[in-house]
């Protein structure tokens, strides 16, 4: 569904991805991790045409995609998150969640009932009324997933949408992604949280200064001593398998 | 019928009363109230609603009332016919400003200043070409028939306010619940967040400019017919930009009564230090004393209330 090859991204020396290739097959969590600073957003971010790549190309759905502008690629039927919470502030859950619908719909009604219908998905049936700038991390975090899932993708770019949860909310919103999941849309997501990842994803990508130096099940992963090296640590690896 | 648009319906019906009752004067300060809130919402409706801030909206004005006015003196078209050319001119204006800064990327105070260029760039040219006779100003003949949209009576100049006014607040009023307008309201908020969620920002936020130069420039035409006369410091001088920009800030940006509230307040002050200036000697010297007010003024809501004095009225968002 989605072909990443040999993509490179260079921010003035630095090589912030060098020639990454990942696959995403149709109904796959595939997860994308590695160590801080290691061009996974940025990877996310050539992925979803808001950093030109240098070289290597993307391709969705069988068509070249590489270096489309953002709402043509969201057009195409993928669209991203970010890890860095984007919520518009001044206008309410529901009108944030319009935007996204907005996307396949002229129709204000159709696009609020839309609206309304995700908020049921992701949980925030009961904020639809707060203003985005009153949300917690948790609710953020959420809202991101709505406005995503409003436009209607096939395939959902998620970024760290775990990060500063806690086990509770990283408990909550797994089970939501599943959901999103089970009603058909693909997920490729970046993770820190590695209890999230080997919950969630049947296969996984580490990503480590700017390089993919594994690809497999959580599991195996977890064994590779690569991967092992450059990312999780010994004591990590140990509670992995433990 | 909802409390609000009872409320509207009274207005409006106050303020087409307003002209029977009111002697001249207080007619024509009723005319600049509506005039000013027009040419306000033509920027709040890209600075405000689209967040595009702009310090030289008055490039659209000048655009307008120069087209308007050429092609009646020296081409003879009647002013009717040249006014929907002059919007037409506006929005080409706006189009083309729009295009060339959001094409190399400019945002925030970058597209501010870019603006003011232009507006700057268009007064001096005003002043050097020949078809706009330079300096010297335009002068439209005086025939006062309603065919040359030139009245005898202030009333009619005053419906016609009102009437650009009404129609710039249903304008607002349908771009807050319209895919359009959320659209907008999702630029301002978050340009990356919109561009993730499918907006084309580039193109709305040329649109956007696009309807806004051409009901600027509407309003310029409007303003050359009332007076007969236009130069290049009138057409394109900063303090247009100013006044648009400033109403809609004191009012509200972003809100549908911004600019009609920040209007009436400001044409408030307006008059009231006219008067103080002439009962106390003292402040004979202040002139104008409305500007010192409008700096206070200006203070004071950017610090106190961000969001206009809309922002008054306005119910607090609930908080979980």
């Amino acid at each position: 569904m989605l072909e990443v090859r040999e993509l490179s991204k260079s921010f003035g020396g630095l090589k912030a991805v060098d020639q990454a290739s990942l696959d995403v097959r149709q109904g796959e969590i595939v997860g994308l991790i590695g160590p801080n600073g290691a061009g996974k957003t940025t990877l996310f971010a050539a992925i979803a045409g808001f950093h030109a790549p240098d070289a290597g190309h993307v391709a969705f759905e069988g068509k070249d995609i590489t270096g489309l502008a953002p709402h043509r690629i969201c057009a195409a039927g993928m669209v991203r998150t970010f890890q860095i919470t984007q919520p518009f502030a001044k206008i309410s859950v529901r009108e944030n969640i319009m935007v996204g619908a907005y996307f396949r719909t002229a129709d204000r009604k159709l696009a609020e009932r839309e609206a309304e219908a995700v908020a049921g998905i992701v949980g925030m049936a009961g904020q639809l009324d707060q203003m985005g700038a009153d949300l917690t991390v948790a609710g953020r975090k959420r809202l991101e997933l709505a406005r995503a899932l409003a436009t209607g993708p096939r395939l959902l770019l998620l970024d760290e949408v775990m990060a500063g949860l806690n086990p509770t909310e990283i408990t909550e919103i797994v089970q939501v992604i599943r959901e999103i999941r089970n009603s058909g849309i693909t997920i490729l997501l970046i993770e820190h949280v590695m209890q999230a990842v080997t919950s969630l994803a049947e296969r996984v990508y580490v990503l480590n200064q700017g390089r993919m130096i594994a690809e497999g099940t959580p599991a195996a992963i977890a064994e590779n001593a690569q991967v092992v090296e450059a990312y999780l640590g010994h004591g990590a690896a140990k509670v992995l398998r433990a | 019928m909802s409390r609000q648009a009872l409320l509207c319906a009274l207005g409006l019906a106050a303020a087409v009363i307003y002209p029977l009752v009111a002697p001249n004067y207080l007619i024509n300060i009723g005319m600049m109230v509506f005039f000013v809130a027009f040419i306000g919402q033509s920027w709040n409706i890209a600075g405000g609603f689209a967040g595009q801030t702009s310090f030289g909206h008055v490039v659209f004005f000048g655009t307008g009332a120069y087209t308007s006015t050429i092609l009646q003196v020296t081409y003879g078209w009647n002013p009717w016919l040249a006014w929907p050319a002059a919007m037409l001119a506006g929005g080409i204006v706006g189009w083309v400003i729009a295009f060339l800064s959001f094409r190399a990327g400019l945002r925030g105070s970058y597209f501010a200043l870019i603006t003011l260029a232009f507006a700057e760039v268009f007064r001096i040219l005003a002043n050097s070409v020949p078809f706009t006779r330079g300096g010297l100003g335009m002068l439209i003949k005086a025939d006062q028939r309603p065919i040359n949209f030139q009245f005898k009576e202030p009333i009619w100049i005053y419906y016609i306010a009102l009437a650009l006014c009404v129609i710039s607040l249903l304008i607002a009023w349908q771009l807050t619940r319209n895919r359009f307008g959320a659209r907008l309201v999702a630029i301002r908020e978050n340009e990356d967040a919109a561009r993730a969620l499918g907006i084309d920002v580039f193109a709305e936020k040329v649109k956007v400019l696009t309807l806004s130069g051409a009901m600027c420039a509407a309003g310029g035409t409007f303003y050359a017919q009332k007076y007969l006369y236009i130069d290049p410091s009138i057409a394109f001088g900063v303090d247009k930009s100013v006044e648009m920009l400033l109403v809609s800030m004191v009012g509200g940006a972003g809100t549908i009564f911004g600019p009609l509230i920040g209007s009436v307040a400001l044409t408030a002050i307006n008059e009231i230090t006219r008067w103080l200036a002439s009962v106390v000697p003292a402040l004979k010297n202040v002139q104008p004393l409305s500007l010192v007010v409008y700096g206070i003024m200006l203070v004071l809501i950017v610090a106190r209330l961000p969001d206009g004095l809309m922002g008054l009225f306005r119910r607090k968002p609930r908080h979980a």
